[in-house]
């Protein structure tokens, strides 16, 4: 009376115990304070203004403490309090995944515990709708056939409801079963598992039983159509595959921050070189006799003491401090504030709302915000995302006679035999294979047919995947097809308008209808899955008559070679023909095994299915060796239509100098002929190709013919075009010549896994050629070479930055890999949006993405950037410069209330509300001239020239403002009654000067005066204003000296400093206004030959006659 | 690992949650703000704006600056270094053999003549150079809440004023460095009449220092009627003075913290060549200039060495405008920045009119 679920043995060892939640809660309300600040320091920033922060605290600096202590405080605290926002959602989600209630089934009575308590080897009971708190193997379902069904639609999107099997010949009795669990280690693969249940009777032998991904509930997915499962958990907590699928996302930094840090290194080293030469010239300044200690100014004793060494140290530190305010903390937070709000505007875009799947776009991080506007690469897929991944019949071909549906009305009544496949020529196959043919169709998919009863009902429609029937009403009733793959669903569909419906599955019987409505049932024997390796299914079923017959589809390449040849060519010329047409195609074989080849075959499936160690190569094999010397009976053209305005997108994208790769799974002549259709090759464009046809001329080696050809075509295309201009690469002269590269996987992996010493060689011509390349296709990807070729081009010289868009799990692997990744909300699943960075329902959003959102957030930030750079700078020179004057003693030129508030209230305000609205040019412009964006390419406005200028600026600024008062206080007797005025006017005029100064130079940058702007501009303003009267109007008891007291007052009530204040901000500002004039004169002229040149694309021209050129286009390929 | 989890979650949440009511509020506002589409106002800086704004401040910049010239030039000011640097100085003496200790105040004068009358207020300034008032440690030391009238203060004087805190083991009042160093060079003017007598010109020592530090940011403890003898007793006289701060002047009004000689120091000088406003000359009637133009006698009671750090000593004799002391820099700022300004408009505008033509040309063949 052992109870099941004894330890399960691993073959090798791992940590037993497994209690763990999916997520160990890792902060509790007590421990975040000193966590968090912990993890808070170890940012090399803040860990700086730390030190800062100490040295002011323990040396004795010119300002107090709470000059950089106030505003390290407030940055910590914001960030605090967000990421405590963030970690009490996180511990209310992870309550509600690890305190879920569940049902554990211990020494036969029913105990309910918490989801995170289930310990490997437990038995879990699950009710219907409930999702699987664990890995669990399936023991018992309350179905009569053993089975359960499952849909992983939070897991890898489809939707469609999953069979799973319960362990076969397990005790009905869970209290009397007796067994142990062996199985692999966790790996995050969905859909692989591998075990081995030994089940202990006790007058037998211990059975054994195979465990495949079909006994093994994820934990994730929801019990479907069953009332109640009960499972023994094998993976729990971080081992489930689910948590296993949630790793490894890394972190991407923008390549502005990049520039940031670069700056941040300047600055750094201007600051301690400032500080340096202060120190230095101190000393020189001391050493003259009657300087360093003159009778008004004693030291006291313990400065006489402290040793000249370490007097030097603390000087320098007191510099540094004096002069930290250069690196600017706020910074930080702004640049983070900017970004995390600014991202709203993409969620927030009504463009990007999608009726159909009522939903917006999702921003999933917001850390990429600007490099939206530097894309240089765009890596998109095929299927999903250039087409929509909705399939439409197009056309079959039987035994080489083509039959096609023209008449959209008769699409209606398809079911009724006397509609039957029309004939484009007249001309039939014979009637049996055409049925054959439709059966074919009709058995050999995994489609399922939705209940129209059942809970299943709500949740399907709200699912991506579903293929309802649309325009094609069944005759019936109501049903819809559910399928992981829409081709499959288009075939089925595509049969039932040729008189043949499925009808559905019960208990392992296939039950179609056939023309003269009458139901056939046939017994599916074995389903032989679809793989991207093989890219072929087939089944093994059984008639009425007791044939078995095994029916195969796939793709033509991987059927052709497994048939009899001499009804190859007649069906060749049609499938060429429809994938030129941009059809997807697939063959449809079949054959007829004899009882003695299904046995075998039976046995052998069987003992692969067993097989504990390499059982998908195993299998892989027995279905080789099973789909073989079938015989070919057609062939089918499904067409998966453009997604909306794709060439519009592609086109723009284009014009915007970025250079758009197809990487897609699918074959080389439909995915050639998408690219036609999204305008991507043009009539002009030279093909390359660089694929297995090219490759395989019979006589030499293809190592050989790879090399040659990649010579061949590294000199047409990178030697013999005239050198663009280094940098100049997305200048206006277009290459007089379009290449268009294609490549497909083998070739691929014949580039990247030739010998040691050409690999490199080849990548690199690879490399070179596809530069040189307006748009590269490459196909026949695993998703794994999609994520290999996007690294290439990310690891290139100048390190371009590329986007990735997708909207399957397979291109999971180049979202993550590219520096922007982008999931659309398409059919085929969450995974991709999960993954991605952004997300966005439709390929057309695509485009105001970059064009709009990301050109506007590029210039926003890089101006948010320089400009907070150049603020700092001037704010921080006169201070500088002030040294010379004072004996180089570290005297602050402004007050600590000044310096403090400096970047936190006076001008941080303006400057975030202009990183969040400006709109230099209007988004309607920006969206119409797609080349504005090149303007910006290649991080324009944060390189070194720009970077140059405005420390210039801030130089010229800093300068002005100091000396210009020096100046006026070469007679300090500024007021009308002879007065004179102290040191703290000094810089308070100074201040004022500054605090104007670079407001207004925001105001002269700003293109977009919103009331927003208005507000918070002459708001800033206004505080500095009221506030310095305040802060000089009262005596304040806590502070020990009352340095401004009414000094701002006596400033105003000076002719004087008014006349200085006017003059410095009008000077300071008179180079920008210059600049501004002097640029202006190129401005309407850029702007005129950009209309031109979007003006030349000609009108826009469907995409259709594009289509059709692709013929004539063929002959431009160069083989 | 932990938000990707939280995601995951949420994903969950999007399945289970399914209903018209929130699909629908997935839709976003229509609002100006959300769709980045606040009416804006959108300047444009042109050729066309900022050309006639150049012209506009150069046009105001020269005369305003030709104004302030003139303003400074008609300002009349004197200036007499009394160091006694060269031997030959009168105050040469004084300047050698000065003592902390010597008892005996040390005298000088000085025979200088004005060439022109000085006409309405006169000020006198003392300025000193190389004397860095602006020096970190010189600017803290001093405690203002004990110029502030806090008897507290007073006895226990804050550590900034270190070393000049305490002296014999009594607080310093005032403390601190500035303090300590205050000016005490006594100035006297006195005009040689042609006809041989000596008239004393009265120098008014009110109305020196600003308004609100006098009546405000510096008070006496234990308020304006209190004796101050008796108030300040068990403090100690900062060590380089001569007198107790109590003895700075006769007039209760002006004496103690609120003595405006004392205040005006305590205003530190932005930079180590300064000038300090010590005396003021009344104007006495309209038809006499306050100091008519001939031969005068600066009578200085050297107290206040510079010497040994280099330092000098002068008084300036200044009458005053609108705009304060005489300085030609904003006036000469305000006539550059404004010829700069209009010299670019005309060049802009050479500029623009012959690239605009070019443009035009080259638009016709389009």
């Amino acid at each position: 009376m052992l109870a099941i679920g004894r330890r399960p043995l691993r073959p090798s060892s791992r940590p037993s115990s497994a209690t763990i939640g999916l997520c160990p809660p890792s902060t509790q309300v007590w421990n975040f304070l000193p966590k968090n600040l912990f993890e808070q320091f170890r940012r090399i920033a803040n860990f700086y203004f730390l030190i800062i922060f100490l040295v002011q605290v323990i040396v004795d600096t010119p300002t107090s403490p709470v000059t950089s202590g106030l505003p390290l405080f407030f940055v910590i605290t914001v960030t605090a309090i967000k990421q405590g926002y963030e970690d009490w959602l996180r511990h209310k989600a992870d309550n509600e995944v690890n305190k879920y209630p569940v049902t554990v089934l211990e020494n036969g009575r029913r105990m309910g515990t918490e989801s995170e308590k289930i310990k490997v080897g437990d038995v879990v009971e699950v009710n219907e709708d409930e999702t699987f708190p664990c890995d669990l193997i399936l023991l018992q379902s309350t179905r009569d056939d053993d089975t359960c069904f499952v849909t992983t639609a939070s897991l890898d999107g489809e939707s469609n409801h999953k069979t799973h099997y319960t362990v076969p010949d397990t005790e009905k009795d869970l209290d009397s079963l007796s067994a142990t669990i062996e199985c692999e280690q966790p790996q995050p693969d969905l859909y692989k598992f591998v075990g081995r249940m030994h089940i202990y009777k006790t007058d037998r032998e211990p059975e054994i039983r195979s465990l495949g991904p079909e006994n093994l509930l994820l934990k994730g997915a929801t019990l479907k159509n069953t009332q109640r499962i009960c499972g023994v958990a094998v993976y729990t907590g971080m081992e489930t595959k689910m948590a296993l699928n949630y790793q490894g996302k890394s972190q991407k930094r923008s390549a502005v921050e990049k520039s940031i840090n670069a700056f941040l290194l300047v600055y750094l080293c201007i600051l301690v070189s400032k500080a340096l030469v202060c120190t230095t010239l101190k000393y020189v300044w001391q050493s003259k006799p009657g300087q360093d200690e003159p009778w008004y100014n004693q030291k006291t004793q313990r400065e006489k003491e402290t040793n000249l060494y370490l007097k030097m140290f603390t000087d320098f530190l007191s510099f540094m401090v004096l002069f930290n305010f250069i690196i600017p903390v706020s910074m930080y937070v702004t640049v983070e504030m900017q970004k995390f709000l600014g991202s709203f505007f993409i969620t927030w875009d009504r463009d990007f709302y999608d009726p159909e799947i009522q939903e917006g776009a999702l921003v999933n991080t917001s850390d990429l915000n600007e490099e939206l506007g530097q894309v240089e690469y765009v890596f998109t897929d095929k299927t999903g995302t250039l087409t929509q991944n909705n399939m439409e019949f197009i056309e079959c071909c039987i035994d080489g006679f083509q039959y096609k549906y023209r008449d959209a009305v008769s699409e209606l009544d398809g079911f009724s035999a006397t509609d039957g496949p029309v004939s484009k020529l007249q001309e039939k196959a014979g009637k049996e294979r055409e049925e054959l043919f439709l059966r074919a169709l009709c058995l050999c998919h995994t489609v399922q047919v939705k209940e129209p009863t059942g809970r299943g009902q709500d949740h399907t429609d709200s699912m991506a995947g579903v293929d309802g029937m649309e325009g094609c009403p069944p005759p019936h009733e109501q049903t819809g097809f559910i399928a992981s793959s829409p081709d499959e669903v288009a075939l089925v569909k595509g049969a039932m308008r040729y008189g043949f419906t499925f009808l559905g599955m019960e208990s392992k019987k296939m039950k179609i209808m056939n023309r003269s409505n009458a139901i056939e049932t046939y017994d599916l024997l074995h389903v032989l899955n679809f793989d991207p390796v093989r890219r072929r299914m087939s089944v093994i079923v059984r008639s009425k008559s007791g044939d078995a017959l095994l029916f195969c589809k796939g793709a033509d390449s991987s059927i052709f070679p497994r048939v009899r040849q001499e009804e190859v060519e007649k069906i060749r010329v049609h499938v060429e023909r429809n994938a030129t047409e941009g059809y997807r195609t697939l063959c449809v074989a079949y054959k007829k095994l004899s009882p003695e080849e299904y046995a075998r075959a039976d046995a052998d499936l069987q003992a692969a299915r067993l097989a504990l160690q390499d059982r998908e190569e195993k299998l892989i094999a027995v279905y080789n060796q099973v789909e073989a010397g079938m015989t070919l009976i057609g062939a089918t053209a499904v067409e998966d239509r453009l997604q909306e305005e794709a060439a519009e997108t592609m086109e723009a994208l284009q014009g915007a100098g970025i250079k758009v790769w197809v990487l897609t799974g699918d074959k080389m002549e439909t995915a050639k002929s998408t690219c036609y259709a999204c305008r991507l090759f043009q009539r002009g464009t030279e093909l390359l190709e660089l694929t297995v046809r090219t490759l395989e001329d019979g006589v030499r080696k293809r190592e050989e013919r790879l090399h040659d050809l990649l010579l061949e075509y590294h000199k047409k295309a990178v030697q013999d075009v005239p050198p663009t201009k280094p940098g100049g690469s997305r200048g206006w002269s277009k290459p007089s010549q379009d290449f268009g590269f294609i490549i497909d996987g083998a070739s691929l992996s014949m580039v990247f896994n030739s010998s040691e010493s050409s690999s490199s060689h080849y990548k690199n011509l690879f490399l070179q050629i596809c530069q040189n390349c307006t748009t590269v296709l490459c196909c026949r990807m695993a998703p794994l070479q999609k994520a290999q070729i996007v690294k290439m081009v990310k690891c290139s010289k100048g390190s371009p930055i590329t986007l990735s868009i997708g909207d399957g799990a397979n291109d999971v692997s180049m979202i993550l890999e590219a520096h922007v990744g982008i999931g659309i909300k398409g059919k085929e699943g969450r995974q991709a949006v999960r993954n991605s960075d952004y997300a966005i329902p439709k390929l057309k959003h695509l485009k105001k993405l970059l064009l709009g959102h990301g050109h506007l957030y590029y210039v926003r930030i890089a101006h948010l950037v320089q400009y907070f750079f150049y603020k700092n700078l001037c704010f921080i020179l006169p201070q500088f410069l002030y040294q010379f004057f004072c004996g180089y003693s570290q005297q602050p030129l402004y007050d600590a209330a000044y310096l403090t508030m400096y970047n936190i209230c006076f001008t941080s305000m303006p400057i975030l509300a202009y990183s969040l609205l400006e709109q230099h040019i209007c988004v309607e412009v920006l969206l119409d001239n797609a080349t504005l964006y090149r303007s910006i390419a290649k991080n324009a406005m944060l390189r070194w020239v720009p970077f140059f200028y405005w420390t210039l600026l801030g130089v010229f600024h800093g300068l002005l403002f100091f000396f210009g008062v020096r100046f006026l206080f070469g007679n300090p007797a500024l007021q009308a009654n002879g007065q004179v005025f102290g040191n703290w006017s000094y810089g308070t005029i100074v201040f004022t000067v500054l605090v104007f100064t670079v407001t207004f130079k925001l105001a002269l940058d700003t293109r977009h005066w919103t009331w927003i702007n208005h507000f918070v501009i002459w708001g800033s303003l206004c505080f500095y204003v009221i506030f310095s009267f305040f802060w000089g109007g009262i005596i304040w008891p806590f502070l020990k000296q009352q340095r401004l007291y009414y000094v701002f007052a006596h400033m105003l009530s000076s002719a004087s400093a008014w006349l200085v204040i006017v003059l410095l901000i009008l000077l300071s500002l008179l180079p920008d206004i210059l600049l501004v004039v002097l640029r202006k004169p190129l401005g309407p002229r850029a702007r005129q030959r950009q209309a031109g040149e979007s003006g030349a694309g000609g009108p826009k021209s469907s995409a259709q006659p594009l289509l059709m050129r692709t013929f004539s286009d063929e002959s431009n390929t160069v083989v | 690992m932990m938000a990707s989890s939280y995601n995951a979650k949420e994903e969950d949440g999007h399945i289970t949650v399914s209903g018209p009511g929130t699909l629908k509020s997935k839709k976003p506002d229509n609002t100006a703000f959300k769709q980045q589409r606040l009416p804006a106002w959108q300047p444009i800086l042109t050729a066309g704006t900022v050309l006639p704004a150049f012209f506009v401040i150069g046009l105001l910049f020269i005369p305003i600056g030709i104004g302030l010239y003139v303003t400074s030039n008609n300002i009349k000011e004197f200036e007499i270094d009394y160091t006694g640097t060269d031997p030959s100085s009168p105050c040469y003496n004084c300047s050698v053999n000065f003592s902390w200790n010597s008892s005996r105040p040390c005298s000088c004068s000085l025979p200088f003549t004005l060439e022109q009358p000085f006409e309405s207020n006169v000020f006198v300034y003392y300025g000193l150079s190389n004397f860095y008032q602006n020096h970190r440690r010189y600017v803290k030391s001093r405690d203002d809440s004990q110029l502030n009238g806090n008897v507290d203060s007073l006895k226990s004087p804050s550590k900034e004023c270190e070393p000049y805190a305490h002296s014999d083991n009594k607080p310093i009042a005032p403390c601190g460095a500035i303090a300590n160093s205050m000016f005490n060079d006594t100035l006297e003017l006195f005009f040689m009449d042609p006809n041989g007598t000596r008239i004393q010109i009265p120098l008014t020592k009110r109305g020196i220092a600003w308004w609100t530090d006098k009546h405000v940011k510096f008070r006496n403890p234990g308020g304006d009627s209190a004796n101050l003898t008796s108030v300040f007793q068990g403090t100690s006289k900062p060590v380089n003075w001569h007198r107790p701060v109590s003895e700075l002047d006769s007039d209760p009004e002006n004496n103690g913290f609120v003595n405006e000689d004392f205040i005006v120091w305590m205003r530190t000088a932005a930079l180590p060549t300064f000038r300090k406003l010590y005396r003021i000359v009344q104007k006495k009637s309209h038809l006499v200039p306050t100091l008519p133009s001939g031969n005068y006698t600066l009578e200085v009671v050297y107290n206040y060495p510079v010497r040994s750090f280099d330092g000098r000593k002068r008084m300036i004799l200044s009458t005053i405008s609108w705009m304060g002391g005489k300085n030609p820099f904003l006036g000469l700022a305000y006539i550059t920045v404004g010829a700069v300004c209009f010299f670019l408009g005309v060049v802009l505008l050479v500029i623009h009119h012959k690239y605009g033509s070019r443009n035009n040309s080259a638009d016709i063949p389009n």
